[in-house]
């Protein structure tokens, strides 16, 4: 059952759709296919045509797996949910950038990439994120729990329920509550660590360590949460930070560098006031 | 696993962990590489007495040998400088390796297809470009500081051993290619070490990378006046 | 009502709240006389929670770290991306911080009214008491809400409200408020009071001796399908518009926890109650896999209008103004584009059925922000809309700064749900529903920036409150694989897995889904008629038959295989489709969010029958072939009377 074809070739659904069949593309796909963690995994070609302009991407990658069912192949496995954006589920490297991004102009989701960013007769290859702190589960599908670890070790303000003072007794400049809301859009898709030279998490750790830092709720664990989580994502095998800036460029939402520097600033403080990591 | 970390003034010593995290490398990346960019400040400045002649170069040559002297033997000065660098060499050369080694086990199998999007030219670079740059500095040494690798010999004056080699279009263009890829490093280098120390921020990011770009441009160029000179014969 | 639809069971109370004090009291009533657990006690006591999102997180993380041994089940890969993560507007709180007359009876009076009196006082008043504690709680946590230049709290109108009580973190409050309690919920994990049980699906509820005792759940990775045990379960998974094929929620969004659980005897209330959002992006082709949901604020500035023509296909630029119809302006001189958003919803529905529609299929309607580009500068409009204009540039590949946006409604919200009572059990022991599985505090219609507060309630303050009392008989016996009722419910999921994968027919779930929704959305959504809603419960049941004999999944049960995982969940939205049309069939009165088309006014709106519908209907399954049974819990307005809305 779970046999793929190669060299698969299918048409899509909407060719009985006059209104679709002009923009139709023939496109030519080639997917990392891998059972689990054990396979090693290969690089597949399938065909696909009349993929519509208007298509997102996943919504092509649907029409594929519809015709893989339909064959009695196993479809290609992918992680996604919401479809717009904003949970970060999903994830692929697409023609070699995270998301798609050198696909797209700019740096997006992949559920937010359109087919009308390709042309008719394009190459697409489409491979996992790839890091040992990731594991492949199945396909496309990798295994991102470590970065819920990170927050565990300390991404968090410890603030029992019930127990909150009058919220306006907490004044927070708008310039910090702004910043720090910045910081705090990350949806911990994991692209940072996909398109890093490294496969470091830095990015991402960052953004929770700013976030947390900028707001005066956040100062009494600040020590120990910087150490705490850099300490915890070198545990998890991700590769050390080389400032290269990957990471910012393929974030769908815009985390920068900046946020880097700040950890390094935390942390060298934290150190020097004597906060070590629980081990 | 309990989680909250209690900070103890009196807990001084850094535990492994801390010692060996990514960013503790990277902060002895950033000391060590500059300690010696302030080395090489003082190294290019030095090497412009070139153009004040044989016996300005070889007194300058002869001076840094002699500071301190006579409340300190002779040399002292000088050793210190050598143990200090060859210690930054050491210690950076150690960070990048196992910074370098931590990535490769971080994606032992790499992507079918991958596309750079920001990074440039010198941050990608930064490796291979600093083992280059690392076996030029061992070169240079056995070239001009011992004289061992110089069509003079160790016996000659720095300022010929200087002039014999540059004549040599062959060896000008080994510390040109070298120097290049050093200006490289130091254009990334500079703007990372500021991220690593914790010194970077948006608004300050603009100047800290034309800055780093103006001081490598400069630092090189100063660097490259002397093999021109002597290439072209203006100096000789 | 036709009797071979449905019979008519006893009547069901709320018994709960305390109605011997006033309704500004009995909550610290209620919490006053519910039983406590004593603290070395409750490590004895484990608690099933399923679901992350903002009713299941929060509960989660507050009653672990009360020191009750928590399970938690999430189908996703992390607890930090359940669907509230995608809510955008904000979250109401009756803070009055803008001096402009809110107080805890004005929230609770606008909620009752809003969802028009279909809801139950006491709860309803309740979370307009509690709203203040959570933006407290949240502030504690650092969630980072809009602020002033003075450090205070922001706020600002929200869905035609009256006064400013939405609080909000730019576009995306929902991600805001779930990562506090996401991150509470690491917190706890981490101190190992909370399990956590990634990428697990509900596909059972375990009842031993009349009490809910544990579920079976399926491990998504491995396949495994296996029991797990305790003295109280806790549904938080989400709403179910995922009937409709597409909707504004996530492709993972399902009814199958709350389904099985009413299989196995909770009672289902209000099923028909749906609402449908006016700004959503228009299907654009049979491929589209779901619908994106644009924030509401773009009827602030925006003006809606289709061509006066019916089949007119000039470009809307070249269409001139007096050949356009701004509807709502017209029939609505009062609110204009701010009417509430089922009568949008209805409007733009009216217009293309009359052949005015714009676009792919003529089901779309103009949103217009000419006038106010010119009035206030494109700056200004790039800085109040900026992100929603290119979220809807990169769908549509059109410039919304060029020509108008087109919008078409979509299912969004569903506030039916799991019947509860004031402690919010349902009528499992032992098996409480927060969130929007349970049917409880927005009757017919939600009003916007209320979900987000009721999720947060349930988990952060309610539940933990309110469980003590059933737990306090605790712990119950031990159970485990052996007894025959568990035996029972895991053979049952086991051959359900296998049916599936077995049937290997000729059309993908995907196929059946695609179907079902468009049925339920042409017959059973924004209007409804009992000749529609005969048609649908015609169709079902022929829909379900050819799933059960002509579906096709590829693939294997022990490893990851989305395709198996789908099916069950149409298998699920099949059925709970059905009593969605029954239910809607025998009300026969337009309320909120249900439409029906025999009980309007005289210009078109819609029509309460307060005589004979001020119930919630509370359903019952029966096994196989038998029809449902129907439980009314009458509703009694003490405080907030019974009016009739209007909006001219
Ligand atoms: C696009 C959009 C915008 C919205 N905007 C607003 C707004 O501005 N203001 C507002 O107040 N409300 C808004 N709402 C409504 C509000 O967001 C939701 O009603 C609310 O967040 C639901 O929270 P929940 O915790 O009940 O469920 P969810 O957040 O959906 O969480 C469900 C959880 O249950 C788990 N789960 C589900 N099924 C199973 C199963 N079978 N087994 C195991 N686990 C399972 C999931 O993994 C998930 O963790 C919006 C909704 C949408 C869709
Ligand atoms: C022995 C040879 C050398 C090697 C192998 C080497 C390697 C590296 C590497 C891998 C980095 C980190 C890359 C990055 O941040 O992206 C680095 C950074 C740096 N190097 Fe070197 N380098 C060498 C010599 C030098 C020399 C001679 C200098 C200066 C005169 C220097 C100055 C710096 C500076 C300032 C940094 C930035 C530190 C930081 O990132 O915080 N390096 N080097
Ligand atoms: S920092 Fe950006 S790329 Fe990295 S996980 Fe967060 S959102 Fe994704
Ligand atoms: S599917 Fe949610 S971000 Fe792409």
């Amino acid at each position: 059952m779970t046999a793929t074809r190669e060299g698969a070739s299918f048409a899509s659904g909407t060719a009985t759709d006059p209104a679709m069949a002009p923009h139709g593309m023939t496109l030519t796909l080639r997917i990392w296919r891998q059972r689990g963690p054990a396979d090693k995994g290969r690089m597949v070609t399938y065909q696909l045509e009349d993929i519509s302009p208007d298509m997102s991407f996943l919504e092509m990658l649907d029409v594929l797996n519809e015709k893989l069912i339909l064959a009695g192949d196993d479809p290609v496995v992918f992680d996604h949910d919401c479809r717009e954006g904003i949970c970060g589920s999903c994830g692929l490297m697409i023609n070699g950038t995270a998301h798609g991004r050198g696909t797209s102009g700019g740096p997006t989701t992949t559920c937010q990439l359109h087919m009308r960013k390709f042309k008719d007769g394009d190459t697409i290859d489409i491979e996992p994120w790839r890091a040992s702190a990731f594991p492949v589960i199945k396909d496309l599908s990798v295994d991102r729990s470590a970065l819920d670890r990170i927050i565990q070790s300390g991404g968090y303000i410890s603030a029992p329920t019930g127990t909150a003072p009058e919220a306006h007794s907490i004044l927070v400049p708008k310039k910090d509550s702004d910043a720090a809301f910045d910081a705090a859009t990350c949806i911990g898709c994991g692209a940072c660590v996909a398109a890093c030279p490294n496969a470091s998490s830095m990015l991402f750790t960052a953004a929770k360590v700013s976030h947390l830092g900028l707001v005066p709720q956040g100062q009494p664990e600040r020590n120990d949460r910087v150490v705490n989580m850099v300490a915890q994502q070198d545990r998890e095998g991700f590769g050390g930070c080389t400032n290269i800036g990957e990471c910012s460029a393929a974030c769908p939402k815009g985390i920068s560098m900046e946020n880097i520097s700040r950890l390094n600033h935390d942390l060298l403080g934290a150190l020097r006031a004597g906060a070590r990591p629980k081990s | 696993m309990a989680v909250v970390t209690v900070t103890q003034p009196g807990q001084r010593r850094t535990p492994k962990a801390a010692k060996t995290s990514s960013v503790f490398k990277k902060v002895v990346m950033a000391v060590s590489g500059i300690i010696m960019v302030l080395y090489l400040i003082a190294h290019m400045i030095g090497n412009l007495k070139v153009f004040a002649g044989r016996e300005s170069f070889n007194g300058y040559s002869e001076w840094i040998r002699t500071i301190g002297e006579p409340a300190v033997p002779a040399q002292t000065t000088l050793t210190i400088i050598r143990i200090v660098l060859l210690a930054a060499v050491i210690a950076h050369f150690w960070a990048a390796v196992s910074l370098w080694r931590q990535a490769k086990r971080a994606r032992p199998n790499g992507y079918v297809t991958k596309k750079p999007v920001a990074q440039s030219y010198a941050s990608r670079t930064m490796r291979w470009g600093g083992v280059i740059v690392g076996l030029f500095i061992v070169y240079h040494i056995l070239d001009l500081t011992m004289g061992v690798a110089n069509p003079e010999g160790p016996a000659s004056t720095p300022y010929d051993r200087l002039v014999a080699g540059f004549s040599n279009p062959l060896i000008t263009a080994v510390y040109v290619i070298a120097l290049v890829l050093l200006g490289m490093h130091l254009r990334h280098g500079i703007w990372s070490a500021t991220q690593t120390l914790g010194q970077s921020n948006k608004r300050r990011e603009k100047t800290v990378n034309l800055f780093a770009l103006v001081f490598s441009v400069v630092l090189i160029g100063g660097f490259l006046l002397v093999p021109f000179s002597v290439l072209f014969g203006l100096v000789g | 009502m036709p009797l071979d639809l449905f019979t008519v069971g006893d009547p069901i109370a709320d018994t709960k709240a305390p109605m011997d004090v006033p309704i500004g009291e009995r909550w610290s009533t209620r919490r006053f006389r519910a039983r406590l657990v004593n603290p070395a006690n409750r490590r004895k006591l484990t608690v099933i929670v399923v679901g992350t999102g903002l009713a299941g997180g929060s509960a989660a993380a507050t009653l672990g770290e009360a020191g009750y041994k928590v399970k938690n089940f999430w189908f996703h890969d992390s607890p930090r991306r359940a669907h509230s993560v995608a809510a955008q507007g904000g979250i109401n709180a009756a803070k009055n911080y803008r001096n402009d007359g809110d107080s805890v009876h004005r929230l609770f009076y606008d909620t009752v009214k809003g969802g028009d009196f279909r809801s139950r006082e006491n709860n309803v008043h309740r979370l307009a008491e509690v709203s203040v504690n959570i933006i407290d709680q949240c502030v504690a946590q650092g969630v980072p809400f809009a602020r002033e230049y003075g450090g205070l709290l922001d706020n600002r109108s929200f869905g035609g409200a009256q006064v400013s009580r939405t609080f909000y973190a730019r576009g995306q409050t929902g991600q805001q408020l779930l990562y506090g309690a996401y991150q509470a919920l690491e917190r706890q994990m981490a101190a190992g009071t909370v399990e956590q049980f990634a990428r697990h699906e509900m596909l059972d509820l375990i009842v031993i001796d009349g009490r809910a005792r544990g579920i079976v759940a399926r491990n998504l990775i491995t396949g495994e399908v296996s029991t797990h045990f305790a003295d109280a379960v806790v549904l938080a998974t989400g709403g179910y518009s995922n009937v409709f094929y597409l909707s504004t929620n996530a492709k993972g969004s399902n009814a199958t926890a709350i389904w099985r659980a009413h299989k196995r005897g909770a009672y289902f209330a209000n099923p028909c109650y749906t609402q449908i959002h006016p700004t959503c992006i228009p299907v654009k082709g049979d491929y589209q896999s779901k619908l994106t949901l644009m924030s509401e604020s773009l009827r602030n500035d925006g003006r809606v209008w289709v061509p006066k023509e019916r089949g007119d296909t000039r470009d809307p630029r070249e269409i001139p103004e007096d050949e356009r119809d701004y509807y709502l302006e017209r029939i609505y001189p009062a609110f204009g584009n701010l009417v509430p958003r089922d009568i949008a919803s209805r409007q733009a529905k009216n217009v293309c059925d009359e052949g005015r529609g714009v676009g792919p299929g003529g089901l779309g309607v103009y949103l217009d922000f000419g006038d106010a580009m010119q009035r206030l500068g494109r700056p200004a409009i790039e800085a109040k809309y900026g992100n929603l204009f290119d979220m809807y540039a990169q769908i549509t590949g059109e410039d919304p700064y060029e020509t108008p946006m087109r919008i078409y409604p979509a299912v969004h919200y569903t506030m039916g749900g799991l019947w509860v009572d004031y402690d919010l059990q349902s009528t499992i022991p032992g098996m409480f529903v927060i969130g929007e599985a349970n049917f409880s505090d927005h009757g017919a219609n939600r009003l916007g920036a209320s979900a987000l507060m009721q999720g947060l309630a349930d988990g952060y303050f309610v539940l933990p409150n309110t469980m003590n009392d059933y737990l306090a008989d605790g712990p119950f016996e031990k159970v485990d694989d052996s007894h025959p009722a568990v035996a029972e419910a895991l053979q049952e999921v086991q051959g359900r897995v296998q049916k599936l994968l077995s049937i290997n027919g000729n059309r993908t779930p995907a196929s059946f889904h695609r179907e079902l929704g468009r049925l339920m959305w042409d017959l059973c959504g924004m209007e409804r008629s009992e000749e529609s809603l005969r048609k649908a419960l015609d169709r079902i049941p022929e829909i379900r038959q050819e799933f059960w004999t002509n579906l096709k999944v590829s693939g294997d049960q022990d490893t990851i295989n989305p395709t198996l995982e789908h099916a069950g969940r149409v298998a699920d939205f099949i059925e709970l489709a059905e009593l969605m049309c029954v239910d809607a069939l025998h009300r026969a009165e337009s309320c909120g969010g249900h439409f029906r088309a025999e009980s309007q006014t005289p210009e078109g709106e819609a029509l309460r029958d307060d005589e004979n519908f001020a119930y919630v209907a509370a359903w019952e399954w029966t096994p196989e072939g038998a029809p449902p049974v129907l439980h009314h819990e009458v509703l009694e307005y003490e405080y907030v009377h019974l009016a009739q809305r209007s909006y001219k």
